[in-house]
């Protein structure tokens, strides 16, 4: 009886120093949750207030759930509003872009990581210096450009660029092909492969989760651009998505509902392609900052 | 056989006399398909990077709507800056935006990285994918969520903080608050300076903690003495990125304020942007896009020159 009276004493306090080891976990951990829903509730208060008929969308305290589901909200604007040609003009402005940035910047970071010319050196500072600079001091000539050739209110002048490279995927390619060993492309030159053939054959395939990243970040900045389209497309119904919003809220009354109805919608790509591709986000992040 | 010898690049020194010319036109072909696979990225440099800032320069001593011509006005675009009273404030502006927008966010993001570094915390994976989220999201549907948000009498915002018994200010509406209120939007999108802290205290070697453990350091020494100068590199990488945006910041002054409330948040590159675009006064607008750099390329030098103090580099090695 004594024996198994200490037995469970003994039990009592392991569980005891268990319960006690276990405090700092749940108390770190509770704090991680805490602020991830400061981080989040202001997309739950969208979400919640698209779906919420109007007396109910500014009441306070808020109403997270609402009475009755107003669906029409997702679904009037497209019916008021060229939504449809707006989002038909980002898919095509995204999708030129992403090709356009994988072609160039794919074959500019292949001849600097793999072929050694003359100037490359100077011409790669050259790049990285680039990547520093601020839009601003370029932007009122191109703008000068592009109206000269009659490109402006078109897509082209958004688009175009994105074929000459950039230097952040660039120098992000070049960071990724330095790694892949330079024996494969002798062996394969050996079997008189082409220096095409083995960019082709050997680099691009092995170089695949980068160019995903290169793709990941230009989708993202691409369907994200404002300031772009603001300044070169006039004519409604050649805006993006992102312009059309802008144009949706200002344009009338503020209607709360489904302006937040387009906004969320407007995100809906971008959270898929991160829930797709999380891994390829961090990646892009860490290669481009760590090594840098 | 002739062309193997050259691949491999060993001549047997008897061969020498032929073979260079081999070598030459190959090295030759090479250098001509390097150019060739870059050239539209020195294309692109040459127009859009470097013949475009030459113009840019060309256009600071010029005034035009780019209609009806260029007119020749030398120095007066810089005169008219210094006395433009609506430039000054927009400086005022964008340095006050900075001031309060880069440390909040190079800080709230480290804050959060040490959160989720902790061995303590479970489900990590989660939390750095809420963290990150609002970091993707696009500036115009931020800002248009925001403003409601920042709504005085109805707002998230205030109704939260009247949950803790304070009384919210009138956010973006406010002339006093409506700055604060940008580089709070700024500290909600610091998802990915949080990322490269991660990356970047995932790279101490545990070893330097083992060791430090073993020689008696307390966890705040460890802070301290380890973390600290093998982060400082990233802190260095954000901070010079984070300020070079903050300077430029657009978005949310020109969708949720206009500049106001009585140009409270006229930050310089909406002021350019009115100048130009609005205004078609492009040759001032060129003095101010060339004062805009000079002062980034200013602050960015400074704090490169201050790095020698406060970031360490493993073995010495100083970038």
């Amino acid at each position: 009886m004594a024996a198994l009276d200490t037995v469970s004493e003994e039990f009592h306090t392991q569980r005891k120093a268990g319960v006690l080891r276990a405090l700092p976990h749940v108390f770190w951990t509770v704090m991680a949750a805490l602020g991830s829903v400061l981080f989040m509730v202001p997309f739950v208060w969208m979400i919640s207030t698209s779906v919420k008929p109007r007396w109910e969308q500014l009441v306070i305290p808020p109403k997270w759930i609402p009475s009755t589901f107003v669906w029409s909200n997702y679904v009037e604007p497209f019916q008021t509003h060229p939504f449809g040609a707006w989002y038909m003009n980002t898919l095509i402005l995204v999708s030129c872009n992403v090709l356009g940035v994988l072609v160039s910047s794919s074959l500019v970071a292949y001849a600097f990581a793999r072929i050694d010319f003359r100037g490359r050196n100077v011409l790669f500072l050259i790049l990285l210096s680039t990547m520093m600079l601020p839009g601003q001091v370029t932007l009122i000539p191109v703008f000068y450009l592009f109206t000269k050739i009659g490109w402006v209110d078109s897509l082209k002048p958004l688009i175009v660029p994105s074929f000459f490279g950039s230097a952040f995927y660039i120098f992000l390619l070049r960071q990724f092909f330095m790694t892949i060993h330079p024996e494969m492309d002798d062996a394969a030159e050996i079997d008189g492969c082409s220096l095409f053939g083995i960019f082709w054959r050997i680099v691009l395939p092995i170089a695949k989760p980068a160019l995903g990243v290169v793709a990941i970040y230009e989708f993202t900045y691409s369907w994200n651009d404002f300031f772009g389209p603001l300044i070169y497309v006039n004519s409604p119904n050649k805006f993006p998505v992102a312009l059309g919003l802008r144009f949706f809220q200002t344009r009338f009354d503020p209607q709360l509902g489904p302006t937040m109805a387009m906004t969320f919608i407007s995100i809906i790509p971008i959270l898929i392609t991160f829930y797709v591709a999380q891994r390829g986000f961090v990646q892009g992040i860490v290669i481009s900052g760590v090594k840098g | 056989m002739q062309n193997q010898t050259s691949v491999s690049g060993m001549d047997v020194s008897g061969r020498r006399s032929r073979v260079p010319a081999v070598r030459l036109s190959r090295r030759g072909r090479r250098e001509l398909t390097a150019y060739l696979l870059i050239s539209p990225w020195l294309i692109g440099f040459l127009i859009f990077t470097a013949g475009a800032m030459l113009f840019s320069l060309g256009l600071t001593v010029f005034e035009t709507d780019f209609l009806t011509g260029f007119r020749f006005v030398g120095t007066q675009n810089f005169a008219r800056m210094i006395e433009d009273r609506l430039f000054v404030k927009s400086l005022g502006v964008t340095f006050y935006y900075v001031a309060l927008a880069v440390p909040s966010q190079v800080l709230i993001a480290l804050a959060i990285a040490l959160l989720l570094n902790n061995s303590k915390v479970a489900f990590t994976g989660v939390w750095r994918t809420l963290y990150f989220l609002p970091s993707i999201v696009s500036g115009i549907a931020v800002s248009l969520l925001w403003i409601w948000i920042f709504n005085p009498d109805s707002g998230l915002l205030n109704y939260g903080l009247g949950l803790i018994g304070i009384k919210g200010p009138r956010w973006i509406y406010s002339e006093q608050w409506a700055v604060p209120s940008l580089a709070i939007i700024s500290a909600w999108g610091a998802g990915s300076n949080m990322l490269l802290y991660l990356a970047g205290l995932q790279g101490i070697p545990t070893s330097l903690y083992e060791a430090a453990s073993i020689d008696g350091a307390n966890s705040l020494t460890r802070f301290v003495h380890i973390t600290i100068p093998m982060l400082s590199p990233t802190v260095f990488f954000n901070l010079v990125m984070t300020l070079i945006g903050a300077f430029q910041v657009f978005t949310g002054a020109y969708v949720m304020t206009g500049g106001g409330p009585n140009n409270a948040t006229l930050t310089v590159v909406l002021y350019l942007y009115r100048k130009a675009f609005s205004q078609l006064y492009f040759g001032y607008a060129s003095v101010i896009a060339w004062t805009l750099f000079i002062i980034i390329v200013a602050f960015t030098m400074v704090v490169i020159r201050s790095s020698d103090a406060w970031v360490y580099y493993e073995g010495g090695l100083r970038k």
